[in-house]
This record gives structure tokens, C-alpha cells and sequence, in this order.
């Protein structure tokens, strides 16, 4: 087996069953704060020994290990074709040792071959760079989260929201709202302002890249994503929709160029459960360090 | 309140639940999804095996795996979203005589009229924590339509032990998703 296969696998498994600690950190901080004796605090108390238990089994965190989304950052000449082919072994034997379900389904044919391989699975997104560096991301996106994803063309006249940030402001707390527990809050929210109809989604899980103690360098987009996460966790949806004080854990918005004639905005919703590793890799294929 | 329960679950004990009561699930446990709901509500038969009256439906698509012995070995197990069997819920949960739905998410008016008319409850377990979840899966007994409907889609009885869900929609026609759903509206209509 390849180096650059076995590096995949191992990115793989990682993602699957382990959390990223940033994402640790908002969830004890979720469980610190809800009060003793409800439902929300249980759910988060089980949650927080769910997460133990698959790092140390290294098992699934959740049995819905969902969309497979490579984010590549390649040099110039690095064969992408090779990288593909790699990728799919790769998933295909992750599946094999259970790091993967089951979880591609032919969409005409309702056939699951069990491989996960199939047209759009698994799904990479290659970025060529003029440096020497070789990195891949892997995000896996569960279909429930998925789900509870919206796209709104603004102005919006039953929300009333306008072509500016403050209808941006509505039209991303009415996607929480109409969320309630059922994308397994709390969530975390990628936002893209612009864009077409499909690149406004895609870029929308480009938020998902970053940590969730960063913040954003646009000063107007950090005030946005601070505004919505206080707002959100004040509605009293809770994990799970069990009520309670943390709906979100982080929110994350970026900004795409638009036409003039459309005002997307895409909102993905990604689960408590939120599985995102990243490795830099050497020519050879071998893992040089994480990037979570 | 805290209940414990195993299949084959009376009307009667159902009729104790309350919106909000946490429960430990032991015995016997069924999965069916998207695929099975849409089989039955056409009018497919339940295989030869089994057996919902006064028992347990989960909706789970299960990672599971054969061990070295040959058994089947369940590494992962959550439930998956409910809504999506809100067209069939209702109708099946009548129809063999189901008393407890355990999925993720909630349901909405049908199945809760449903509930209330039948005498069953949704029992809501902790999305995405598939670990914690199937450590409680001490058995699996026996796989269905495994051949048709692929692994995730597949019937799988489970013998569980301590399965933790909460009651979210009773058979009162009491729904915490409602309330919830009614309050965050009204919190959501003030920072607008």
C-alpha cells in the first residue's frame, strides 16, 4: 500500500473518531453552563462521554459518518489524478475497518454497494498553490446536520430582510430557528453572503476549515458572527431542542462577490458532532503534522 | 422521573410517561429507517421473526461489522433524523402495534395524535453519541432485509441493556418539540 494511501486511512479514522479540541473545548463549556438536574445538561454529559469513549475505541463518533469532503492544497505538478485514485482506496478500505459506514447511495437505483465510492463520493476540492507544501482537510458531514441547511434569496419579505447585513442577521436566526435540535445541536453554523446558489453552499462549508476560537478579520463579519451566536443561545433550543442555554457552539461567515441581480445567503449547519482533521503531507505522502 | 422499560411494553405503562421523564430502554429493540418505513406503509411484510406488538422501533442505521467468531458486532449506533418518517409513523405504529419510537429530532402532529390514540411514545435519544449508544447494544440477534435494503436500511434486532432516551412526545399529546418550537419563537420574534 502506498504511503499517501495509509496517511489518508489514518486522516480518516482520525476524523471519525476523534473530536478536534477546539470543538471539545466549546462543548465543556456548553456543559458547564447548563443547569443541573436537566435534560439539556444529561444530553451534554452524555455527548461529552460519547467523545471519550470513540477516541479510545477509535470508533465513529456517530454512526452517520456522512459527505466526505477533501480540501487539497496541492503544489504545482503534484499528480491529482494519483491523489484521487489514492482517496478513494483509501475510503474504500476505511469502510472495510468500520472508521466509514456503509453510507453511499446510488441515487437512481436506491443500491448501496457498500464502498462509498460513486459519483460525488468521495468529493475533493483541489486548491494548486506556489508553494512547496502539501496539506489535505477532511471534513465529514453527517446527513442530519446536512438536512437543516438553507438558502435564502434576499429581500425576503416575510422576514423582513433587506439586502444588507441586517437581513443577513435574519434570514441566519430564522435558519436556527427552523432548526430547533434537528441537525443534533449544538451546532456550528457556516455562512456564505453571496455567491451563486452553488458556490454560496460550497463556500459555506469552507467556514466549517476554521477553528472555532478563531475570529473572522472582517471587523463587520466578527460583529455578525458574535451577534448570532448570543442571539441564538438566548432562544432557549438547547441540545437537542431539549431547551436550555447552548444552541450554538460557533458560528463562522465568510463573504462571496454576487451579480448584481442575486442576494444569497447559505447557511450549513454542521452537528455537535463536528469531525474536521487536517495533515500536512511530505512528496512521499507521509504525515509530516496535524493541522487541528 | 426516571422509568424503566422493556418490550413487550403494556398500553397501560406507556400511559405513565410524561413528556420530559428519562428513560433506560432493556430487551428487545427493533431498527428500521427510511427504506423500511416506505416498504411497510406500501403494505410490505413484516419478515419472519419479526415482531413489533408492544415492542420498540429505533431509527438507527447502524456501522456494524462480523467479528472473528462470525457475529455481527455493532461499533456504532445513534439514532438518525425522525421527520422523515412522519408520512408512515402514525399509520405503522397502529397498524403491528408499536409502543415506542426511539429516534432523534422529533415528530409532528400525526404521530402524536397517533400516540395519544394508540398509546405510545417518542422516546428521544441523544443524536450522534453512536458510542455511547451502542456499548448499551449488548446483543445482536438477528439482521432482516439486509439484502435488500443494504446494512444502514437493514432490520436489526438488538438486545440492549440501560439504552438512556427521554420522552419527548407522549401519549397525552403532550410534545416538548412543540413547546420548545412555540418558545424559541416567541424569544427569536423579540431580538428580530
Amino acid at each position: 500500500m502506498s504511503r499517501l494511501r495509509e496517511s489518508l486511512i489514518e486522516l480518516i479514522r482520525r476524523t471519525s473518531a476523534e473530536i478536534p479540541d477546539d470543538v471539545q473545548t466549546a462543548i465543556l463549556r456548553g456543559l458547564e453552563q447548563e443547569k443541573e438536574g436537566t435534560i439539556a445538561k444529561s444530553a451534554l454529559e452524555i455527548i461529552e462521554r460519547n467523545i471519550g469513549l470513540a477516541k479510545s475505541k477509535s470508533q465513529p463518533i456517530c454512526q452517520d459518518t456522512g459527505s466526505i469532503l477533501f480540501y487539497i492544497d496541492c503544489t504545482v505538478g503534484m499528480n491529482q489524478v494519483e491523489f484521487e485514485q489514492e482517496a478513494r482506496e483509501a475510503v474504500k478500505e476505511a469502510t472495510k475497518l468500520g472508521y466509514l459506514r456503509q453510507n453511499s447511495v446510488d441515487s437512481v437505483t436506491g443500491k448501496n454497494d457498500g464502498t462509498n465510492l460513486g459519483p460525488g463520493s468521495p468529493n475533493l476540492h483541489f486548491h494548486q498553490h506556489t508553494s512547496d507544501d502539501i496539506s489535505v482537510r477532511l471534513v465529514l458531514k453527517g446527513g442530519g446536520c446536512e438536512n437543516v441547511g438553507a438558502q435564502f434569496s434576499l429581500p425576503n419579505t416575510k422576514l423582513a430582510a433587506d439586502r444588507d447585513l441586517d437581513g443577513c442577521r435574519k434570514v441566519i436566526l430564522e435558519a436556527v430557528h427552523q432548526a430547533q435540535g434537528k441537525g443534533c445541536g449544538p451546532g456550528v453554523l457556516g455562512v456564505c453572503i453571496g455567491g451563486d446558489r452553488a458556490s454560496g453552499y460550497e463556500f459555506s462549508k469552507r467556514e466549517f476549515l476554521r477553528r472555532l476560537d478563531d475570529r473572522n478579520t472582517d471587523p463587520k463579519l466578527d460583529e455578525l458572527e458574535q451577534d448570532i451566536l448570543k442571539t441564538a443561545n438566548e432562544l432557549g433550543i438547547g441540545p437537542m431542542g431539549f431547551g436550555g442555554k447552548t444552541t450554538l457552539l460557533g458560528v463562522k461567515i465568510g463573504a462571496a462577490n454576487r451579480v448584481p441581480a442575486s442576494y444569497f445567503v447559505s447557511v450549513s449547519y454542521m452537528c455537535w458532532a463536528f469531525r474536521r482533521h487536517g495533515a500536512t503531507l511530505a512528496n512521499d505522502g507521509e504525515i509530516t503534522g496535524w493541522l487541528y | 422521573m426516571s422509568h424503566n422499560l422493556s418490550s413487550p411494553i403494556s398500553e397501560e405503562a406507556i400511559r405513565e410517561l410524561k413528556v420530559g421523564d428519562q428513560v433506560l430502554i432493556s430487551g428487545t429493540v427493533f431498527t428500521g429507517r427510511d427504506a423500511v418505513h416506505k416498504y411497510l406503509h406500501d403494505g410490505g411484510e413484516l419478515p419472519d421473526g419479526v415482531n413489533l406488538d408492544g415492542g420498540i422501533l429505533y431509527h438507527c442505521g447502524p456501522v456494524v461489522l462480523p467479528d472473528d467468531n462470525g457475529e455481527w458486532k455493532v461499533t456504532a449506533a445513534g439514532p438518525t433524523t425522525s421527520i422523515r418518517e412522519e408520512p408512515y409513523q402514525g399509520d405503522i405504529m397502529k397498524q403491528f402495534g408499536i409502543r415506542g419510537v426511539i429516534g432523534k429530532g422529533g415528530m409532528a402532529d400525526k404521530t402524536l395524535a397517533a400516540c395519544k390514540e394508540h398509546g405510545a411514545v417518542y422516546l428521544h435519544a441523544i443524536g450522534g453519541a453512536a458510542q455511547v449508544l451502542a456499548e448499551c447494544i449488548i446483543k445482536v440477534r438477528n439482521v432482516y432485509m439486509l439484502e435488500e435494503f443494504g446494512s444502514p436500511e437493514a432490520i436489526w434486532e438488538f438486545e440492549v441493556k440501560d439504552f438512556p432516551a427521554v420522552v419527548t412526545m407522549d401519549s397525552h399529546g403532550e410534545s416538548l418539540h412543540k413547546d420548545i418550537l412555540a418558545k424559541s419563537e416567541e424569544a427569536l420574534a423579540q431580538r428580530r
